[in-house]
């Protein structure tokens, strides 16, 4: 993997980014654009989505030919509604704040995931199934075992740790050995992952007695991870994402190691004649992807009702986490940020479905919207006559693959 | 390996070439199969067990035939020709047929597990095998979605959400309008989607792989959206009608190949038609040529004359509309209703068959088949009763390409530029 494109030049006077983010996302690496950009984008995705909601409205498309005005008046109103609703669902209430953190807890782990695989330049799409294996294998310490909370807890998230490493594992080795890329191994171990759980699901070890379906036994309630206040669905989780993030952050930026996954993210070859096992290294950074990826599954199972496993248990937590670390910039911090913005947007979709009626999957075009708008930087330029930077780099990390 | 006369002669003599090293592997592979079948496969049953495959399906022409074996018997000829073949790939001298050897050998495994499997009953072979054809289409035209993009080095990952959205408006459109509104506005969402692909990834040299997942992301996204918000409300526009089966006078009589090829709907026919179509025009037109040079080598192609964006935008469009054929098989004949997610994955098994078959039409369509067989074998087990489970079977797609992609059995070299934005100087 050799870049081609060149990193943009900043604008004069502005406060220098690291470039790798200039790299994954062809963004200048100014300050202000890595704040400007990321909002615009966010403003224009919930603007197209405005406009689906308009004109999906069934009830309101025949009054269009008959009476505009009112027509116009009802669809503002229903937009006015859903985004009153997003806005309450995620930050009216004191509840409503808990749900999001509840809600960005995994996302914030997964986003780390996807940030780490990122800055080593590699793209991990496998969270998904990394999650899945990961969970699956704190679901076995948690019903397996009898133990104090306070070992318990910590033994399923290392078991979590060990089975998301093992399973991004493969894909570095993968890599490392045969240069299979890892897009496409990660992507297959997803559906690998997958039926796997489904077929776990249905063997006596952890199927719950008496069932035919697909469902695990409950986790002792020693593995269940505490709420924090109240009955407030907010667990200790989120308080180990924080961690997470700040562990993370010293491991890329204060660790000999993360240097290293940096300095192969930038310029594999420069990290070669630097002396540095370039191989080893994508096995430890998708390892270390896959760990985190692990724990966002021990979360979406001991974190929340009803504390089993059931099929395709981690959703689409694996996928939204690519959006975060775009939206993030890989960085641990702004992945942080993003989690929490996008776990508003779960949260708050979820009152938008019931109280305004929108189904919470307009959540996911939001998503696919901010993706494309951070991604390809000269869109929102366009749209808002941002002057272009001299040069503009081309989003060219991943190239190829097989080879 | 014997050591012969000087050491530079012994030395070009051990150093085996890829070819001859995927030949140890396959053959190494073969045999050791082919001991599983005598042993589990053979042995395992008792004599005297027979198996019997249906070979005619309900109101076809010729009726009951049946083909009746002794299940033992049938295993240890099935082990001793793989045995056979295994050893022939083993010896270096027929290395150019290890290919055939292996999908014979395959085959024929198939049929071993198939007789082992149905041994004290009856199976409807020739039900599963026209229902391989039938589930290896959406993958197939998912593939070669993939494959037109890639040819031009535009990585496509977005085969699934072009499926589902094409299948998707083909639903509405078809209840609306009739199935061949449908049919088109499959097409025309397909063609869309590959373009919004395109422009990302050539006009704004976006990752391809992002952009893939972008469109995922929106198609899973907007198609729940709307299924939920409208469909609900309005259930008449979620029942197209279907294209149903136009029998081919004569051949579709023939017993076996009468059902499995010439007794389908037109999207199957469509299929067949496409892949040949394909597979000349790739490697015997000058569209081809060009379209294989732009994935191969942009600059040299730019350099003698040829427009790269322009062969890029209209290959990865025309993908496109292939993924919106499929897109529109899944709606519009295999089931006629949409719902969420209805995809579920078809298009990556497209990705994977893409990959296996190397980027090539043939290779498409065999690796299609092959998948659509595991697919249709996983929903025959059930009815058999055996005791593999059916996860493992879904598994094999997903499995079967990491194993082609590390090279183990072989390396599938994608197009040199695939990935790589192209900025004209």
């Amino acid at each position: 993997m050799t870049e081609s494109g060149t990193p943009p030049e900043n604008e004069p006077g502005d406060k220098e980014l690291p470039d790798w983010y200039a790299r994954v996302t062809g963004v200048g690496s100014s300050l202000r654009q890595a704040l400007v950009i990321p909002a615009l984008a966010l403003l224009s995705a919930l603007i197209i989505a405005a406009f689906i909601i308009a004109v999906t409205d069934v009830d309101i498309l025949p009054l269009w030919g008959t009476d505009p005005g009112e027509a116009f008046r009802l669809t503002i109103g229903g937009i006015g509604d859903a985004y009153k609703a997003l806005f309450v669902g995620s930050f009216g209430s004191v509840r409503a704040i808990t749900e999001t953190l509840f809600a960005a807890t995994p996302l914030i782990f997964a986003g780390l995931a996807v940030a780490v695989g990122f800055q080593a330049g590699l793209f991990n799409i496998g969270v998904n199934g990394q999650m899945h294996i990961g969970g699956m294998a704190a679901l076995w310490v948690g019903f397996s075992i009898a133990a104090p909370a306070i070992i318990h807890i910590p033994l399923a998230i290392l078991a979590a740790i060990a089975g998301g490493a093992l399973w991004g594992g493969i894909a570095g080795l993968l890599r490392a050995r045969t240069g299979a890329h890892e897009v496409i191994t990660t992507i297959m171990l997803n559906f690998i992952a997958l039926f796997l759980v489904d077929y776990l699901l249905k063997t006596t070890v952890f199927q719950q007695p008496g069932r035919n379906d697909p469902i695990s036994q409950k986790a002792a309630s020693t593995a269940e991870f505490p709420t924090l206040i109240g009955d407030y669905r907010v667990q200790i989780g989120f308080l180990l994402a924080l961690a997470a993030v700040g562990a993370v952050w010293w491991l890329m930026y204060r660790s000999t190691i993360g240097f290293e996954f940096r300095a192969v993210g930038s310029n594999p070859d420069g990290g070669k004649y630097a002396g540095i096992n370039v191989a080893w290294i994508y096995v430890t950074v998708m390892a270390v992807s896959g760990a985190l990826g692990g724990i966002a599954g021990a979360n979406q199972i001991l974190g929340l009702e009803p504390y089993r496993g059931i099929s395709n248990f981690a959703g689409t937590v694996g996928f939204d986490a690519i959006a975060l670390a775009l939206l993030g910039r890989s960085h641990p911090v702004g992945v942080l940020f993003a989690g929490l913005l996008f776990g508003a947007l779960r949260a708050g979709g979820r009152e938008m479905q019931g109280a305004a009626g929108i189904p919470i999957d307009l959540v996911l075009v939001v998503q696919a919207l901010v993706i494309v708008f951070i991604a390809a930087p000269a869109l929102v330029r366009a749209i808002y006559r941002i002057k272009t930077p001299e040069q503009e780099g081309g989003t060219t990390f991943s190239k190829g693959w097989g080879a | 390996m014997t050591a012969t006369a000087t050491p530079a002669k012994a030395e070009v003599k051990t150093r085996a070439t890829p070819a001859e090293r995927r030949a140890t592997v396959i053959g190494t592979v073969m045999v050791l199969l082919a001991v599983f079948v005598f042993w589990v496969f053979g042995l395992g049953l008792e004599s005297g067990v027979r198996s019997t495959f249906n070979l005619s399906l309900p109101g076809e022409r010729f009726q009951n035939l049946v083909w009746e074996v002794n299940a033992q018997w049938l295993s240890f000829v099935v082990a001793a020709i793989m045995a056979f073949l295994g050893g022939l790939v083993l010896r270096r001298s027929h290395v150019k047929w290890t290919n055939v050897a292996l999908a014979i050998g395959l085959g024929l495994f198939a049929l071993g597990f198939l007789t082992w499997a149905a041994a004290e009953g009856s199976f409807s072979l020739v039900g599963m095998l026209r229902s391989t054809v039938l589930l290896s289409v959406p993958v197939t035209l998912g593939a070669l979605s993939g494959l037109m993009c890639e040819r031009v080095a535009v990585i496509n990952i977005a085969i699934e959400g072009q499926l589902l959205t094409a299948a998707f408006v083909g639903t509405i459109l078809g209840s609306a309008w009739g199935i061949w509104a449908g049919l088109i506005g499959a097409m025309v969402t397909g063609a869309l989607l590959g373009a919004v692909l395109a422009v990302l990834s050539i006009r704004y040299r976006i990752d391809q792989i992002i952009a893939g997942v972008v469109i995922n992301i929106f198609a899973l996204g907007l198609t729940s959206f709307l299924a939920r918000r409208v469909l609900s409300q309005a259930p008449d526009l979620n029942s197209p009608g279907r294209f149903t089966s136009i029998k081919i006078p004569i051949l579709g009589d023939i017993p076996v190949i009468g059902s499995m090829f010439f007794d389908h709907n037109i999207f199957v026919y469509a299929m067949f038609l496409l892949i040949i179509a394909l597979h000349f025009g790739l490697f015997y037109t000058r569209w081809g040529l060009r379209s294989r040079s732009v994935g191969e080598h942009p600059k040299a192609a730019d350099t003698v004359g040829i427009n790269v964006y322009r062969v890029r935008y209209r290959n990865v469009i025309l993908g496109g509309v292939i993924a919106g054929f499929g897109g529109a098989f899944l709606t519009l004949a295999q089931v006629s209703r949409f719902e969420e997610n209805l995809t579920a994955g078809i298009g990556f098994i497209g990705l994977a068959a893409m990959i296996f078959g190397r980027w090539r039409p043939l290779g498409v369509l065999g690796a299609g088949l092959v998948f659509g067989f595991a697919r249709a074998l996983q929903q025959k087990l059930g009815i058999l009763g055996t005791p593999i489970p059916s996860e493992f079977l879904s598994m094999t797609p997903y499995i079967v390409t990491i194993i082609v992609v590390a090279g183990v059995v072989g390396r599938a070299r994608p197009p040199a530029a695939d990935g790589q934005p192209y900025i004209k100087d």
